[in-house]
């Protein structure tokens, strides 16, 4: 366990040598949430009674998205891991006497938190002081909170787990671009990254409850704002839990695989 | 000790001519080409030794050595460190090996190097106490004082291979493997490291394993020589006994007063100018100091040098005479 402690500390100091970066996610983060939510509003103005979230559940989902971002995209791209692959140095990482999924596991759930850690406080303190429709809203009751952050913690699980899959499979494909491109906006878009999934068509609600795709960003954020409230978020959080145990299993099982044929590439 | 029977490993690599017209037929169907890069190799190294692993571009030196630190898995033979058969149990065996690969980095890219230290003591669950010694030898012999606290992207070629170097001992292995650590390094670097190296093998007992392109390593470290080419063990021995194999001629380098040298049988001219003679002498035929005094009898010698050939030399021979 220290040894994983271990990664994801050296990861996270790595991570908050990246200045600039950070303040220029923060940035495009504020101004993209505020025209979300600009576009929400207009939608609202004609009839709020035709959507399906509350506006100020809206606005929370928003700002909440913003400022986790980096714990929940697919898109956001681990170069470190496939750039082992694709260019071969993924010998050393094989001479260490720690099982490599393990620590690529930590590895790529700190940086994520390393991200989020440093944009999340100033886009909190932003979004809780604006006038108020856009102003963001704590959680209607304390419950709610603290089921908020196990789903979140559960989330970046799913999330990490799912992401590991993406990196397996540059030992077979030998190129991360088509499946960081394609597998990272098909999941973003099924995860409720483009608009939240209670907008999705009712027949497609259906099918994408069942897919981890839901137990990611979906679950914390519609949580926090109350848009999944009591059983029903017993419910998701007992989902979450079931696809971390399926995709840890998946993904333990085919890097294992993928391991025994490794070819290094690069001499 | 470890021990390889009969190891044999194969790659397919796609090939196709140039142009677009078999880029297209390529992209329709392919043409693979099986490489053996490993043809049944077998050796045995004691505890203690150190060894040069030595052999021209893609002969299949770190394609064994990968073997041996459980990275790849060979298509057929066994492999054996310490008893252990380094891909199956891959975790316990790597605790026990340290190993620097010339051409890639084990250090974090963006912090300093003493962090990227500190989490390859807590991957090898090295003792504070022993991590704490073991880091103070390494930087007093490889003087790295300087070189902790910068990240790594700022440091040069030569500063950084120490570093790596370092990296590799941390957790006092019992085997070493250096798949090309002096590449690029300049002179100073190059002797201070193989300095290091000498010291850690008689003084720790580590065993050596390496791989280099360049012969004044091999002169200056190792006593036993494995010659690999095209995927085989084509010689095994001390550095003498392969530069006795490879020729057993002697230099000559005469610098005298007078205007030329008759040369008697046994002797070969390789290039004579007016006061400078290079001789190429056969000892089986013709005796060093019956040399010397046969051309000291025709004039006055200033200056005689004998050198035997040069391990350089003696690859490109190994490799001409194998024709690999």
């Amino acid at each position: 366990m220290k040894t994983y402690l271990s990664v994801f500390r050296i990861r996270f100091i790595a991570t908050l040598q990246y200045r600039f970066a950070t303040l220029a996610g923060l940035v495009t983060q504020f101004v993209w949430g505020f025209m979300e939510i600009l576009v929400y509003a207009a939608f609202y103005k004609v009839n709020a009674a035709a959507f399906p979230m509350e506006f100020s559940q809206i606005v929370s989902y928003i700002w909440m998205q913003q400022a986790f971002l980096p714990l929940f995209s697919l898109s956001f791209w681990d170069w470190e891991f496939s750039d082992a692959i694709e260019s071969g140095s993924i010998s050393y990482e094989l001479v260490r006497p720690v099982d490599l999924y393990g620590r690529w596991f930590f590895q790529a759930a700190a940086k994520r938190l390393a991200r989020v850690m440093l944009r999340c406080i100033p886009a909190f303190l932003v979004a809780f002081f604006l006038p108020e429709p856009y102003r963001m809203v704590l959680p209607p009751d304390f419950v709610q909170l603290l089921l908020f952050f196990m789903s979140v913690l559960l989330a970046l699980c799913v999330v990490v787990a799912f992401s590991m899959l993406m990196y397996i499979s540059v030992f077979y494909t030998l190129s991360s671009r088509g499946t960081k491109l394609v597998v990272g906006l098909i999941a973003d878009f099924f995860a409720g990254m483009v608009i939240p999934l209670p907008f999705f068509p009712e027949a497609l609600q259906n099918v994408i409850r069942f897919l981890p795709f839901a137990a990611m960003q979906n679950m914390p954020l519609r949580i926090y704002s109350g848009n999944i409230a009591g059983m029903e978020a017993v419910i998701g959080i007992t989902l979450q839990v079931l696809w971390i145990v399926i995709l840890l299993m998946i993904g333990k099982f085919t890097i294992r695989r993928a391991l025994s044929k490794v070819v290094v590439q690069g001499g | 000790m470890i021990e390889m029977v009969n190891i044999n490993k194969a790659f397919r690599v796609a090939k196709r001519q140039s142009g677009f017209g078999n880029a297209v037929k390529a992209f329709f169907s392919r043409e693979e080409e099986v490489i053996h890069a490993l043809d049944d190799v077998s050796f045995k190294i004691n505890d203690g030794e150190m060894i040069g692993y030595i052999g021209p571009n893609g002969a299949g030196k770190s394609t064994s050595i990968k073997i041996m630190c459980g990275v790849l898995t060979p298509d057929s033979g066994v492999c054996k460190v310490d008893g252990r058969i380094p891909w199956k149990d891959r975790v316990a065996h790597v605790s026990d090996i340290g190993v620097v690969f010339g051409q890639r980095s084990q250090l974090w890219w963006d912090v300093p190097v003493i962090d990227s230290f500190e989490l390859i003591r807590d991957m090898y669950k090295v003792e504070g106490k022993l991590y704490k010694q073991n880091l103070e030898e390494l930087t007093t012999l490889l003087d790295l004082s300087e070189l902790l606290k910068t990240p790594t992207r700022s440091l040069s070629l030569g500063q950084r291979m120490r570093c790596e170097i370092a990296a590799s001992l941390l957790h006092s292995p019992k085997t070493l493997f250096l798949d090309e650590p002096t590449i690029g390094l300049d002179a100073v670097s190059k002797i201070a490291v193989r300095k290091f190296i000498k010291k850690i093998n008689t003084e720790r007992g580590t065993t050596v394993i390496l791989t280099t392109h360049d012969m004044q390593d091999i002169e200056a470290l190792t006593e036993r020589i494995m010659l690999i080419g095209k995927g085989r063990i084509l010689l095994d021995g001390s550095l003498e006994e392969l530069k006795k194999s490879a020729t057993e001629r002697k230099t000559l380098v005469i610098e005298y007063k007078g205007v030329s040298l008759e040369l008697c049988e046994g002797m070969t001219e390789i290039d004579a100018k007016e006061g400078r003679c290079v001789i190429s002498l056969k000892p089986s035929v013709l005796s060093v100091s019956g040399a010397i005094a046969h051309l000291a009898a025709q004039a006055e010698l200033l200056d005689v040098s004998v050198t035997g050939i040069s391990a350089e030399e003696m690859v490109a021979a190994l490799y001409k005479e194998y024709n690999i």
